[in-house]
């Protein structure tokens, strides 16, 4: 019998509607509310314990609640955690977010919720979990909670998962590989040119490498005035000191690093270096400004074209490395940034 | 700064000046350093202004050197 935990927030977890959003998180051994019904279409595993933790305490004190709810879980053997599902219901698809993702990171223990598509939660976390398309009000929570056992039972059963559409979940943007049966109508010229003769056609066909939409950065309004601004320096092209003391990777990078440049006048060879394996690194350990142009921007420090240069320069490896990754690592380094009232930034990416 | 303006493009970059290669964005090791330095010097200036320009679309800023 395989363990799981749910998370529920204040309503579902009995304690009572919007006057009670600010509830401490609580852990109870055994299922409430939605629960119950999670046990009855779970195969072989059961919901051991459940935690319920306020839609406002959540939003206004994630880093709170969620340490709290570390606490709770890290001891309590678990095979699996689920959160919600959480409708239509805004706040609460983002605590669900939120949990599920630090249950993920911090414990190593898969995820799973539900959302409708209309929520903040979808958008802020589908490329971090499994969110089942959820219905927009309780009505559906059978139908919804149905949909989540499903897949939990067939990954607990160690049986081969399909891809978003199929099990119903928002595409992470992840591609998988899949082997198919060795025949003649399984072959990718077999199958290009049933989609080509569909095209022709005129009738429906679906491609096998669908391209996500675009996702674009809000315009950053321009800097007023140059010559009072703060720059600051980042790349993708692994330039680090030649010990690379925080040991970012070569490729498929998750952590960055941060160098102190106060007093140079340009990166010297022998002391910066490049960590990539993307490429040959002979031009850049010659001479580490072709990648990260610190002489460059003394230059226009001494020109008094702008302010200053930010003290640090930061560095990351691009190769192979997961847009969710870098999202995280930016997010991360922006309040290095802030807090020096950096005015502008420039990424040199190889 | 890159040298893959493409793919800049489909990650929501903005404000986006193309270098020359992805070993070496800022200085082919095969001309002399002074072209090298020239060629960085301006590009990282279109750079600067680039973060001085306003825009209402992604751009692609346009480079002499």
């Amino acid at each position: 019998m395989k363990n799981v935990i749910l998370y529920l927030n204040q309503f579902f977890g009995g304690v009572g509607g919007e006057d009670k959003a600010d509830q401490e998180p609580f852990i109870v051994e055994g299922a409430i509310g939605p629960g119950l019904a999670y046990n009855a279409a779970l195969k072989d595993a059961k919901i051991t314990h459940t935690v319920v933790c306020g839609d406002n305490f959540m939003g206004s004190n994630t880093d709170e609640a969620v340490r709290r709810i570390m606490e709770m879980l890290k001891d309590k053997p678990m095979d699996y955690f689920i959160a919600g599902p959480a409708f239509q219901a805004g706040r609460y698809t983002v605590a669900c977010g939120n949990i599920c993702k630090a249950v993920q990171e911090q414990l190593g223990v898969p995820v799973i919720t539900s959302m409708n598509e209309e929520t903040p939660g979808v958008n802020m976390f589908k490329k971090d979990m499994i969110i089942m398309k959820g219905g927009n009000s309780a009505a559906r929570m059978r139908k919804d909670v149905g949909a989540v056992c499903k897949y939990v039972n067939k990954v607990l059963a160690g049986e081969p998962v399909l891809g978003a559409d199929a099990e119903g979940y928002f595409p992470r943007g992840n591609r998988h590989e899949l082997f198919l049966e060795d025949k003649r109508e399984n072959t990718a010229a077999y199958r290009g040119v049933q989609m080509l003769i569909k095209k022709m056609n005129k009738q429906p066909y679906q491609t096998e490498l669908v391209i996500p939409k675009k996702d674009l950065v809000p315009i950053a309004p321009a800097i007023k005035d140059l010559s009072k601004a703060t720059i600051a320096m980042l790349n993708t092209g692994g330039i680090v000191p030649v010990d690379n003391p925080d040991r970012i990777q070569s490729a498929s990078a998750t952590r960055w690093g941060r160098y102190d440049i106060s007093g140079m006048d340009r990166l010297e060879a022998g002391v910066f270096k490049t960590i990539h394996a993307g490429f040959d690194p002979a031009a850049a350990n010659d001479d580490p400004n072709v990648i990260m142009p610190i002489d460059a921007m003394r230059a226009y420090e001494r020109e008094g074209k702008i302010g200053r240069l930010h003290p640090f320069f930061y560095t990351t490896v691009g190769t192979g490395t997961t847009e969710a990754e870098a999202r995280r690592m930016a997010k991360e380094i922006i309040p290095f940034l802030q807090e020096d009232h950096v005015d502008g930034v420039i990424m040199l990416s190889t | 700064m890159c040298n893959l303006i493409p793919v800049a493009m489909t990650v929501g970059s903005n404000r986006m000046v193309p270098t020359i290669s992805i070993p070496y964005p800022l200085g082919d090791p095969n001309t002399p350093k002074d072209a090298q330095w020239k060629l960085r010097y301006h590009r990282v200036g279109v750079a600067l202004d680039a973060l001085a320009t306003d825009i209402t679309e992604q751009t692609v800023f346009k480079v002499k050197i």
